[in-house]
């Protein structure tokens, strides 16, 4: 038996731009949802009235509090206050928010100002009968695992390789409860110095075929067809390493979204 | 003597028959409240009896016969056994009547045993109903000798007179208490469920067809309101729960189902008796002998009026509930007048707004659908993408034209982009005044709908009926069959009422009016496959058809079509949910195809055209209607 906090931000489709659960953070409720909890205190520090928080309370969540505070300020003081007043053994979160600076240090700073450890990219948790740690599986680059034995209590950012959210329903989303509280947050210079434009994919040069034979059907085939020798060989991996590297490949060839 | 014995029998009978029909009715009096108009109800039922029941059930005329020889004798019968309950009616002349009534019942009775006992279909449930012949004879039988005996004054002995009335009273009495689990019960609940039916329109006193859903009430959102779609069985309305009793176990919509054909885990006969079964405490369904679902053994799972409905442990496995692709074929062939996909839909709103339990690929598509407004979670201002070389008028706020052409989900997709090309072709070459919405065009909602999503349907209803709203155009046309019945048939109840058309109608204009002249007939055969939401849900089988007449097409037609086409599998979300079967519905209907012998099969359908090219070669050419307009009309220099 854990106390749980999940810390929800907004998220932004990547083609609509509308605001939505953002894909780790429900990712992070997920998990939350199926750890042995005493209490899940689920917060969100922004405007309460966005109709995105509704998606996490879709989930199962009865209720989620909200810091209430300007666009554009800090959440790191007001979450960490709120945190250290609740003391919770495992704090979860998304590795990486949508909008804002997008940076992926908010845990950070939310694990340094608290003074826990934070323990990055996890894809499970299982927590030790004793409730005093925790066995974690971290995802690494290209497929990895690594099993570490954490002692509570730690802040973990979930990687989106972790186990989906279950879909939002209509019917809790709109009978769970939203409690504002509002905070003081100081302003975000940082994020007021930034501009921000539409992110614009690179065009992709295409390998034209040999010249003299430009057909479009060879044009076509120049930019479909793989070159030997390049990609990763694997010899003999195991069904799940195989799985996950033509995931990535399919990630990187732009086939499944990332 | 053998009179009085023979009326206290009868009378009997009915009355408790009568107390278990009360008894009944208090089950599905516990569902939730309807408006029904029972007056009008009761005002048309024999109307509804005779023209639309019949119109199904003649659609096997052996039936048709027995049952009117022997439901007619049967009525006639009871009516004059009441009637000589008095003692100064016994009269000779209505003695014989009484004996002509029962031989017209014991000819029927005697057809129900052939049917039962030497035909056997497989699709007919046993248990109870295997008796039925033997009650239905042995009643007859019984009473004629002792009808006959009476008109002629009376000549057998009082000991076997007796015995007749006992052996008549026997079948009577697995007759009329058939009306609380067995066989008979469909006359009492068939007809009031007719009186009640839950969607009077539906029949010839209404306009004849009602195939659009209901909108679900979303407005009120407290905790203690009733939660949304069907959750237990005591959630269905209680005129459902009275349509579900009625099921007579025929098993025509077993046969008619597509997913039960391809061996999904899906029968709706057992269906209906899942939800039948569940407005009992303690029935776990055995008494249920009929096919059930392909792959699920009867009593699998807990069953009750308080019990959740659908769960791997509860009355209804979820793939159950998912393999249904809203083909309507069940309710199409239903001679209870049963609305199978209503209670599908009702169901499945409960799993997905109330647990969001869609199974997985859907509900993902669900959320791209709310994020972006199409099911592919595409960029809207790319939904003309494949058409820049067109140069397709944009209908903006507050413009006009003649034909707003809706594109729909089939603009995203690659074989689907080269029908609309082919439209958009057909329509500059016959000068069509037309635009398109452009990126304004939102997705109609229909898989949202069908997948129980009613939150996201009606978001995207209100929002493409306010900009549809905003501009002026004669009429809306689409290649989009599902969007064609969302337009027409769904969107009025939200304020959205236009005049849509299929691509199909306004083809067939076109050539009829001169507009788009047939120079290069196609002259070679031909199969078409109706697509369900143009068939079924519109009725609009005759449009297609001459509009390949028209062009030159040698039509061959399929072993299901019309409105009793089979479905692709494409509908209802059934590519999303994706549940296995024994073989894929696509596969079997373009087994229909291959035994027309046509080369071509035509669709009218972007689902249809996706599901039926998926089928692995050799199989029959697909072409979309438009295609082959598209080049029976080409222009001669
Ligand atoms: S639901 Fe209708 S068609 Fe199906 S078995 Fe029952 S009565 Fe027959
Ligand atoms: S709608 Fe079609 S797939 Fe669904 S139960 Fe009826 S016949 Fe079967």
């Amino acid at each position: 038996m854990v106390d749980v906090a999940i810390l929800l931000s907004v998220g932004r489709h990547p083609v609509s731009g509308r605001a939505r659960r953002a894909p780790t953070d429900a990712r992070a409720l997920e998990m939350a949802l199926g750890l042995p909890a005493v209490r899940r205190t689920a917060l969100h520090a922004g405007d309460p009235a966005s109709p995105a928080l509704r998606d996490y309370l879709g989930m199962g969540l009865d209720r989620l509090t909200v810091l209430a505070m300007a666009h554009g300020c800090d959440p790191v003081e007001p979450l960490a206050a709120h945190l250290r007043s609740l003391s919770p053994g495992i704090v979860l979160t998304g590795n990486r928010a949508e909008g804002g600076e997008d940076s992926g240090m908010l845990p950070y700073r939310v694990a340094h100002t608290l003074g826990v450890a934070i323990v990055p990219d996890v894809v499970a948790i299982t927590v030790e009968a004793g409730g005093g740690a925790a066995e974690v599986v971290q995802a690494l680059a290209r497929g990895q695992r690594r099993a570490l034995r954490v002692a509570l209590p730690f802040v973990a950012t979930i990687h989106p390789a972790a186990p989906s959210a279950r879909p939002s329903a209509f019917g809790p989303a709109r009978r769970g409860r939203i409690d504002s509280v509002p905070v003081e947050a100081p302003p975000d210079a940082f994020l007021a110095a930034c501009a921000a434009r539409p992110w614009r994919d690179r065009p992709k040069r295409l390998t034209v075929g040999a010249p003299g034979s430009g057909g479009a059907l060879d044009r076509l085939r120049a930019a479909t067809e793989a070159k030997a020798g390049q990609g990763r060989l694997l010899v003999g991996p195991s069904p799940d390493e195989a799985a996950l590297a033509i995931y990535e490949c399919l990630q990187e060839q732009g086939v499944l979204p990332r | 003597m053998i009179a009085a014995a023979l009326s206290t029998v009868t009378l009997a009978v009915l009355l408790v028959g009568l107390g278990l029909a009360l008894v009944q009715a208090r089950r599905w009096r516990a569902g939730r409240a309807a408006a029904v108009d029972l007056w009008a109800g009761l005002a048309a039922l024999p109307g509804r009896y005779l023209v639309d029941v019949h119109a199904v059930v003649g659609r096997k005329p052996f039936n048709a016969r027995f049952h009117a020889l022997s439901a007619g004798g049967f009525l006639a019968a009871l009516a004059l056994l009441v009637l000589l309950a008095l003692p100064p009616l016994r009269h000779p002349i209505l003695w014989g009547l009484l004996a002509v009534a029962l031989a017209t019942m014991l000819a029927g009775g005697l057809m129900v045993g052939y049917r039962r006992r030497v035909l056997r279909p497989p699709e007919l449930s046993g248990g109870r109903f295997s008796r039925l012949p033997l009650a239905l004879t042995g009643f007859a039988a019984a009473f004629l000798l002792v009808a006959a005996d009476q008109s002629a004054g009376g000549v057998l002995p009082v000991p076997v007179g007796l015995a007749l009335v006992a052996l008549g009273g026997w079948g009577l009495a697995e007759l009329v208490f058939g009306v609380w689990k067995g066989p008979l019960k469909h006359a009492v609940h068939g007809a009031l469920h007719l009186v009640a039916h839950p969607r009077p329109a539906r029949f010839h006193d209404g306009a004849g067809r009602d195939s659009g859903l209901r909108p679900l009430e979303l407005a009120a959102g407290d905790a203690d309101s009733a939660p949304l779609g069907a959750g237990r069985v005591l959630d269905f309305a209680w005129n459902r729960l009275l349509g579900f009793d009625a099921c007579v176990q025929c098993g025509r919509c077993e046969s008619a189902c597509p997913a039960f054909a391809a061996g999904l885990p899906l029968n709706p006969k057992a269906l209906i008796q899942d939800l039948v079964a569940s407005l009992d405490e303690g029935d776990d369904g055995r008494a249920y002998a009929g096919h059930r679902h392909p792959g699920h053994p009867a009593g699998a799972g807990a069953s009750g009026p308080s019990l959740p409905l659908v769960g791997p442990r509860a009355a209804i496995h979820p793939d159950t509930l998912w393999s249904c692709t809203t083909c309507r074929a069940c309710v199409q062939e239903c001679p209870m007048m049963i609305e199978h996909v209503d209670a599908v839909i009702d169901l499945r709103r409960y799993q997905t707004l109330e647990l969001g339990a869609t199974p997985v690929k859907a509900a993902a598509v669900l959320e791209e659908l709310r994020a972006t407004d199409n099911p592919g979670g595409r960029d809207l201002a790319r939904r003309l993408d494949w058409a820049v070389d067109l140069r397709l008028p944009v209908l903006a706020d507050g413009g006009a034209c003649d034909v707003l052409l809706w594109l729909g989900d089939g603009a995203y997709d690659l074989r689907n982009q080269r029908s609309l090309r082919a439209l958009v072709l057909l329509l500059r070459r016959a000068g069509v005044d037309f635009a398109v919405l452009g990126a304004d065009e939102l997705d109609c909602g229909d898989v949202a709908r069908r997948l129980g999503d009613e939150a996201t349907f009606q978001d995207l209803a209100r929002r493409n009926v306010a900009l549809l709203n905003g501009r002026t155009f004669q009429r809306i046309v689409t290649a989009d069959p599902h969007a064609f019945h969302c337009l027409r048939n769904e969107y009025p109840a939200f304020g959205g009422r236009w005049t849509v058309l299929h691509h199909t109608a306004l083809l067939l204009e076109l050539v009829r009016s001169g507009a788009l002249p047939v120079t290069a007939p196609l002259a070679r055969a031909v199969a078409y496959h109706d697509p369900c939401y143009l068939g079924r849900y519109n009725g609009e089988t005759e449009a297609p058809r001459a509009l390949l007449d028209a062009i030159g097409a040698e039509r061959r037609e399929m072993a299901r079509s019309g409105l009793r086409s089979r479905c692709c599998g494409g509908g209802g979300g059934a590519p999303l949910t994706d549940v296995v079967g024994e073989r894929r519905i696509p596969d079997q209907r373009m087994d229909d195809a291959r035994a027309s012998g046509a080369p071509t099969l035509a669709v009218a359908c972007p689902t249809c055209t996706l599901m039926l090219e998926g089928v692995v070669e050799p199989r029959p050419a697909v072409a979309e209607i438009a295609e082959l307009v598209l080049a029976a009309t080409e222009p001669t220099p």
